[in-house]
């Protein structure tokens, strides 16, 4: 377990999706003529001039006006993602511009699949915690390519989650420790150069997600010598609807503790925004004195488990930006060929 | 390529960064270069709160070279909460949702991707506002 | 100061002009100009070249040389100038002041335009930038846009609905039917108008000018030469040019047109002339709107009451304020920057009577304005037939 010597908090939390949505029901009609489960009802959608950027953008202004805080006093924007918009050159750059932080600040793109955002999180405990700062924001953020008629395409979709890590007396929420477990293990990558991801079907549940995911889980309730019961919320990884429901049913969660942040039946698997979203729309929702336990998981593989205790401050901060549920009832359905017009999948010539 | 141009406007468009005359408090957007008459120290940075109406507005179905992948997109007159009218693209949103005097927000998109060897300029739109009253400081 | 006098005017029909370069095009009028008048091309002092899109859409710069040598006045002291689509009324303004202060005693101004070489999204990017290229055009909008943001906004204010532009259009059509150097010879209903495609919503198809290929020609000269020529004399009364932002968003109401009313009377000033007097205007009208706004802001109607009177027939060639009789630039064409100096062609054509079945009756004193952009430069001429 890794806790930073000063004590840390969230002073700041803001969430990103696009309003637009594509039924999973309009994707299997196209390929597997409707038949057949399918593993989220809808997910969000990137309009045509948004990407990882601009979510971030978003979500990073809706954290800063919940800390109610000059951008300027931020030491650091971190911005975790698997599609960063440029392969080389910062995203925090841009971000950092836009929300009126830099000059003087540090940027980073971290990358790490679907956990690059909470690697960025746990970089910001450290920055905080070791007293080199006062304030840093992580934020996770993807528009996640799928090709077409892969199982990806039913989930891949887009978000964004912000957190600023300030000194635990100011926060809204404190962090009290992290663990963080990686393997190398091959389930999901996508080569430089290749448009989409590839992924090892089966392989992806039980050595990868349910593997990573456990071991830190575990490793974190047992360090700080508590159970699931002692928590009232937890936030997973949420690539589709079942896995995360099943991890925490493995892990002795139960369906009421998951069911705040359980935003991926709505808007699929927002990669890097995912489980720092269902973060935020469980803070939206906790009262002071509550816990959260979260489990992030990204595929290369590995796992950042962190324990939250929600303190007074929240009631205030919360409603300085808009709520995830702002973002979530805002839907406009699309099809399937706005869907492949905007993400690039018609062949233009 | 085409850097220096778009770099140089980055606090215009990122930030929506006017300027307000330290005397007369007049606010005007963009940022403008003095004028004859005018001194160092007349007028200064401000930043601008993105909130505003629609002053008014039209969806564009014969678009400029670089602009075909959005078409047809609105784009309006808004006149924000400091004063200045600012023309700009609408976004999350079609043109029924539209009204003059609708209230709108700042947010941050792509203008315009000027090829994969070049850069995405990002720069302000305008939305109807996400939440009517959202609290903000 | 000697009076300005126009002694000679032409233009090629306009159109699309596949097959003729700008070279070609822009020979072809001035040698039809000349063919007006007995004059040799030794007596020219100056040439003033408008056009506004050399560069971006015919890929052809320091034009006042080019064309000098295409036209045949190879050697003189040759000027472009450029204020979008204005550039022919200034072209003019700087002409006559040539003339007035001494400079030569017979100028030409050659505006030409050759716009059919790039397609739309071309076109549409040349014209966008004549706004603020950073602040405007780098926002999507073109000038289409702009003119319809202001006619959103004018039918808010004024409670008409869109239709009721139709009555430009429609005169322009109605017009252009008559001649035969107009893009479009066709009559069109306000039942047509109402159903037309949006090109920038509330702009529809056919309340939005086509652009196409033109040359026109004026051949200018000091009263000493063009009292030797026969009547009847047609004189630059006055002339004048005004600007504005050309960022719309940066004027106070965007509704007024400054530089239009600041130039139609410093220009009539110049004229010793009031409006009462003109009896023919050839205004910037690629839309109703622009007609509407450029009416109003001159001072014609007060605001919201242009487009009533439109309808009442006001701008047919027999009304209180005849417009495009030539076709304006709706039915006409609109020739970029060489559309100012269309206009005063038609002007001339009406001052002699040789008008035809759009001539407005004893016409005898005209005004010209073209706008740059949404009027961020206005330039006006008044003529009057001596």
């Amino acid at each position: 377990m890794m806790k930073p010597q000063r004590p840390v908090g969230l002073v700041g939390y803001g969430v990103y999706v696009p309003r637009y949505r594509i039924a999973a029901r309009e994707i299997a009609q196209l390929w597997t003529d409707g038949q057949g489960g399918l593993p989220v009802d809808a997910k969000s959608v990137p309009g045509p001039d948004e990407d990882t950027i601009t979510m971030a953008i978003e979500a990073a202004r809706n954290a800063l006006a919940r800390a109610d805080l000059a951008a300027e006093r931020l030491s650091a924007v971190w911005v975790g993602s698997e599609s960063h918009p440029y392969s080389v050159k910062p995203s925090g750059g841009i971000v950092a511009e836009a929300i009126g932080a830099a000059p003087w600040v540090s940027t980073a793109d971290f990358e790490f699949a679907c956990k690059a955002g909470s690697e960025a999180l746990t970089a910001a405990m450290a920055l905080v915690g070791s007293g080199m700062a006062d304030y840093a924001m992580a934020i996770g953020a993807d528009t996640a390519q799928s090709r077409p008629g892969d199982a990806l395409e039913y989930t891949a979709s887009a978000g964004a989650g912000a957190l600023i890590v300030g000194p635990a007396e100011l926060a809204l929420a404190t962090l009290d420790a992290t663990v963080s477990y990686v393997t190398d293990t091959p389930d999901f990558f996508r080569r430089a150069d290749r448009p989409y991801p590839v992924h090892g079907n089966r392989f992806t549940g039980e050595p990868a997600y349910f593997h990573q995911i456990s071991s830190a889980a575990k490793k974190l309730l047992t360090d700080l010598g508590k159970t699931p019961q002692d928590f009232t919320y937890a936030v997973f990884h949420q690539p589709n609807a079942k896995f995360p429901q099943a991890v925490a049913k493995r892990l002795g969660f139960s369906d009421a503790q998951i069911a705040p942040g359980l935003l991926s039946p709505q808007i699929g698997n927002t990669y890097s925004g995912a489980a720092l979203a269902g973060l935020c729309a469980t803070l939206d929702v906790a009262q002071p004195g509550e816990t959260i336990f979260v489990t992030t998981y990204g595929s290369g593989a590995g796992s950042d488990a962190y324990a939250l205790t929600v303190t007074e401050q929240v009631e205030a901060a919360r409603g300085r930006a808009p709520m995830t549920s702002a973002y979530l009832s805002r839907q406009v359905f699309i099809d399937y060929a706005h869907y492949a017009k905007w993400m690039g999948k018609l062949v233009m010539g | 390529m085409e850097v220096a141009r778009h770099w140089r406007q980055r606090a215009t468009r990122y930030r929506l960064e006017g300027q307000r005359h330290v005397r007369t408090g007049e606010v005007r957007f963009p940022a403008r270069p003095l004028t004859v008459g005018e001194q160092d120290g007349d007028w200064e940075p401000l930043r601008l709160s993105g909130r505003g109406e629609i002053y008014s507005f039209s969806v564009i179905r014969q678009a400029p070279d670089g602009f075909e992948s959005m078409t047809p997109y609105p784009v309006a007159l808004v006149r924000l909460e400091e004063g200045p009218l600012v023309a700009a693209q609408l976004t999350d949103c079609v043109e029924a949702d539209l009204a003059i005097g609708l209230p709108v927000e700042m947010v941050t998109r792509q203008l315009l991707d000027t090829g994969a060897d070049n850069l995405l300029v990002y720069g302000y739109k305008f939305r109807p506002r996400l939440v009517a009253t959202t609290e903000r400081l | 100061m000697s009076n300005t006098y126009l002694i000679g005017a032409a233009a090629t029909p306009v159109g699309e002009h596949y097959g003729q370069s700008l070279a070609a095009i822009a020979a072809q009028a001035v040698r039809a100009a000349f063919a007006t008048t007995n004059l040799l091309p030794e007596r020219i002092g100056a040439l003033y070249v408008a056009n506004a899109f050399g560069e971006s859409l015919t890929g052809q710069s320091q034009l006042g040389a080019y064309l000098a040598t295409a036209v045949g006045l190879r050697g003189l002291p040759a000027f472009r100038v450029e204020a979008g689509g204005a550039s022919g009324g200034v072209a003019i303004h700087q002409a006559a002041q040539a003339i007035s202060t001494g400079q030569c005693d017979v100028a030409v101004v050659l505006g030409a335009e050759k716009l059919t070489d790039r397609l739309e999204g071309a076109v549409e990017a040349a014209l966008a930038i004549q706004s603020d290229a950073e602040s405007e055009a780098i926002n999507g909008l073109t000038l289409t846009a702009q003119w319809a943001l202001l006619m959103r906004r004018y039918m808010h204010l004024c409670d008409y609905p869109a239709e009721a532009f139709a009555p430009f259009p429609v005169n322009a059509h109605a017009n252009a039917l008559k001649n035969p150097q107009a893009l479009y010879r066709f009559a069109i209903s306000s039942d047509k108008y109402r159903k037309a495609a949006q090109i920038a919503s509330p702009l529809n198809m056919l309340d939005c000018s086509s652009l196409g290929d033109g040359a026109a020609c004026l051949i200018l000269a000091a009263e000493s030469v063009a009292q030797k020529l026969a009547g009847p004399h047609l004189r630059l009364a006055g002339s004048a040019v005004a600007t504005d932002t050309p960022s719309l968003a940066m004027r106070p109401d965007p509704l007024d047109l400054t530089a239009a009313r600041a130039s139609a009377h410093i220009a009539l000033g110049r004229a010793h002339m009031g409006l009462g007097d003109l009896h023919v205007l050839e205004l910037s009208d690629p839309h109703g709107i622009a007609a509407t706004l450029a009416l109003e802001s001159i001072g014609f109607y007060p605001r919201g009451e242009a487009p009533r009177h439109a309808a009442d027939g006001a701008i047919a060639p027999t009304g209180r304020t005849p417009l495009a009789t030539a076709g304006g630039y709706k039915a006409r064409g609109d020739v970029g920057g060489a559309s100012g100096v269309y206009q005063i062609v038609e002007l001339a054509r009406q001052l002699r009577g040789e008008a035809g079945l759009t001539q407005v009756p004893k016409a005898r004193v005209a005004l010209a304005q073209s706008l740059g952009g949404v009027a961020a430069t206005a330039a006006t001429c008044i003529l009057v037939a001596e």
